[in-house]
């Protein structure tokens, strides 16, 4: 395999892990919070397809992005009505989520577009384009260094670039600010948190509004940036997958990156299959590529390579006096 | 102390989240620009007004009261098993392998044979995420989500791959033999010359199924591994204390209930497609989680929420048919079924509390009185 397959393949790497990272960050906050979210996919899909809506509609990205995020942080309100509030169980909580943004976006596509559920095609100014990095056609020449430039750092759209910004700035915040201490101690112990006079419903809903924004912006990614407009159920598992390298990561931002990062290797190679044959002579079905994933997750969840610990009051819901 | 008499807890509380679920799904059928009370008729026409539309509803509400059920019994252990649709994959292998190698002379013993296999392999499917809950404290919520994925890829693999029969080009097994073919609910109840049920694709797993809920009821009030089960479900601290095993209350839960998400397979498998195509549980898997909610996990209650979703499915079928509203909405319907009966619990539970409380105190300002009447 010579280095520019090798670059084609790492840059969709990249392309691919950017909506996983979002997600999963997204996931990060809220649970380390103490809420477990298993609704990523819903909020993700939701963003997708109003991004998409609004996108083609006025015909600018930036609008349908923020018509995303609002999208999602409507389903993270329900979320949080659901379950800090009036102290449902999360995990149903989000199981409705996913089926909510599932149903509802096509039955709004359908009545909005009546293209079969999904929205036209996006182009030009209603979706995100490639970002040239300062220098890149200038440096292409210069042996390796230019085409790992070129053609793998730069040349993506904007929120790649954000979606690997987040995660120091997500390390940042949860360990070196006040904030991401409160936030942290709300999931590990929130009566701790309540006694020292901080409120544990406010910190949880601020971690899930996080998150809401965060899914907003993965799923516009999806629908403006990966691919050209909704389609249906176009997140594709995509939220779960998140949730398992939230796992694989166990909880921590830096990891998160490299899991995601992984999971999306893995997605890109079962793109490349004609790849795959060349370069180990013998075919791996694409099956077990797609499964791959969550094997790894539930290995990690057995406890056979390190544990996975969650944050201890995670999915439990806060009362004040027993 | 209850706070509120048992009717209320049973009937009440899930009427109105269903009826707050059907005033939000009437709103969205409004702002889509249909009506709402016509969407109804339609859906209540094709559902329930031939016997054509009831083998219909039925044949919808046989998956889902397995399926419910499934999901019901490990809720009873306090487990949630999110995986039924996983199992139920498998459980359409077990049917698929044990049609297709095994030849029977009648559809009997087709029929035994097959929901053996179904059971036995969504049980297996089960087992590896109750054992890692047991053993390892591993998420069972997440390991049956990681385990839905896994069972599509395995079934897309052995579709493709080695069970498809050689020439085909589509991606399932070859059509089962006639000896295994289920008699259906026309072949049952036609008489001479009435033709009941033509074409509709309910079948004698019905009764399975209607059997499977006697049998769970019976297993969870009338047996001590239902009453481990269910002390183990309140609280776990106090079954291990009574000497309850916690690894074995979870696994042998969670191996009913991935058996019986599995024997869905032999309705829709064996019943309805006889061959094994992908995609053949159609979701039925994550309806089980709002039957069973809805059905407040009694085995009664599980039987009319999957009637209730039958009826929503084979209406909704018809609606996507006659106007413009999708086929989707009755994932909607679903959502919002799950969101009010289970995660929003709580809002319509709290208010009705309080309402029969302040009946219950007699009228009056002084405290006092209420006490002494309690002692009396």
């Amino acid at each position: 395999m010579d280095l520019i397959t090798l670059l084609q393949l790492l840059d969709s790497t990249l392309r691919l892990a950017t909506p996983l990272l979002l997600a999963c960050l997204a996931g990060l906050y809220s649970e380390r919070a103490g809420i477990f979210d298993i609704g990523l996919e819903g909020k993700m899909l939701a963003a997708a397809f109003l991004s998409a809506g609004v996108a083609y509609v006025t015909g600018n990205v930036w609008l349908g992005l923020l018509a995303g995020i609002g999208a999602s942080l409507l389903l993270s309100a329900i979320h949080g009505l659901a379950s800090i509030t009036f102290r449902g169980n999360q995990l149903i909580s989000g199981v409705a989520i996913n089926f909510l943004a599932a149903g509802l976006t096509v039955v709004i596509a359908q009545s909005w577009f009546a293209q079969g559920g999904r929205t036209p095609q996006l182009s030009g100014g209603a979706r995100f384009n490639p970002v040239t990095l300062p220098g890149a056609e200038a440096l292409r020449d210069v042996p390796v260094l230019g085409p790992i430039y070129y053609e793998l750092i730069s040349g993506h759209t904007i929120i790649v670039y954000l979606g690997l910004i987040v995660v120091p700035i997500t390390a940042w915040v949860l360990f070196s600010t006040r904030f991401g201490l409160r936030l942290r101690a709300v999931g590990e112990n929130p009566a701790a948190v309540d006694t020292a006079g901080v409120s544990v419903v406010g910190m949880r809903f601020a971690a899930v509004a996080i998150c809401g924004v965060l899914c907003g912006i993965a799923g516009a990614y999806l629908a403006t940036a990966l691919q050209a407009g909704f389609t249906k159920d176009m997140s594709a598992g995509r939220g779960y997958i998140a949730l398992a390298a939230l796992i694989f990561a166990k909880w921590r931002p830096v990891y998160c990156l490299w899991a995601c990062l992984l999971f999306g290797f893995l997605q890109a190679i079962a793109l490349r299959s004609d790849l795959i044959e060349r370069v180990l002579q013998f075919n791996i079905q694409s099956q077990l590529l797609d499964a791959l994933p969550y094997i790894l997750t539930v290995v990690i969840l057995a406890g056979f390579v390190g544990r996975a610990v969650p944050p201890r009051a995670g999915g439990e819901p806060y009362v004040k006096e027993r | 102390m209850d706070a509120m008499p048992k009717w209320a807890e049973v009937v009440l509380v899930p009427l109105i989240s269903l009826l707050l679920a059907a005033i939000l799904s009437a709103l969205v059928i409004l702002a889509i620009g249909e009506s709402p009370w016509e969407a109804l008729k339609l859906m209540v026409d094709g559902a329930l007004g031939s016997t054509y539309g009831w083998g219909y509803t039925l044949y919808y509400a046989t998956n889902f009261i397995f399926t419910g059920l499934a999901v019901a019994i490990a809720f009873h252990a306090r487990m949630f098993n999110i995986g039924g649709e996983g199992q139920a994959v498998l459980g359409g292998l077990g049917v698929a392998l044990v049609c297709l190698f095994i030849p029977f002379p009648h559809w009997s013993l087709a029929l035994i044979a097959s929901a053996c296999g179904a059971a036995l392999f969504g049980a297996a499917w089960a087992f590896i995420p109750a054992i890692l809950q047991a053993k390892r404290g591993s998420h069972i919520v997440i390991t049956t989500i990681m385990f839905n994925f896994i069972a599509a890829a395995l079934l897309n693999y052995l579709l493709v791959g080695a069970l498809k029969p050689a020439g085909s080009m589509e991606p399932a097994t070859g059509r089962f033999p006639e000896t295994t073919h289920l008699p259906s609910f026309q072949d049952m109840f036609s008489f001479g010359e009435a033709t009941l049920f033509r074409g509709a694709p309910a079948n004698i797993s019905f009764f399975v199924a209607l059997a499977a809920c006697v049998a769970l009821w019976a297993l969870i009030w009338r047996t001590r591994l239902g009453y481990e089960l269910r002390a183990f479900g309140h609280s776990e601290s106090a079954a291990r204390y009574a000497g309850i095993s916690p690894t074995k209350i979870i696994v042998i839960s969670m191996l009913i209930s991935g058996g019986l998400a599995g024997m869905m397979a032999i309705n829709n498998v064996q019943g309805e497609a006889e061959r094994l195509v992908l995609n053949a549980v159609e979701g039925a898997g994550f309806i089980g989680i709002a039957v069973a909610l809805m059905g407040r996990s009694h085995p009664f209650g599980v039987l009319l929420a999957a009637l209730l979703f039958g009826f929503l499915y084979q209406g909704g079928a018809e609606l996507a048919l006659w106007t413009s509203i999708p086929r989707e909405l009755i994932v909607v319907i679903q959502a919002l079924v799950i969101l009010f009966t289970g995660a929003l619990d709580n809002m319509v539970r709290m208010p009705l509390e309080n309402l029969f409380l302040m009946r219950r105190r007699p009228p009056g300002p002084d405290r006092k009185s209420t006490s002494a009447e309690g002692a009396r």
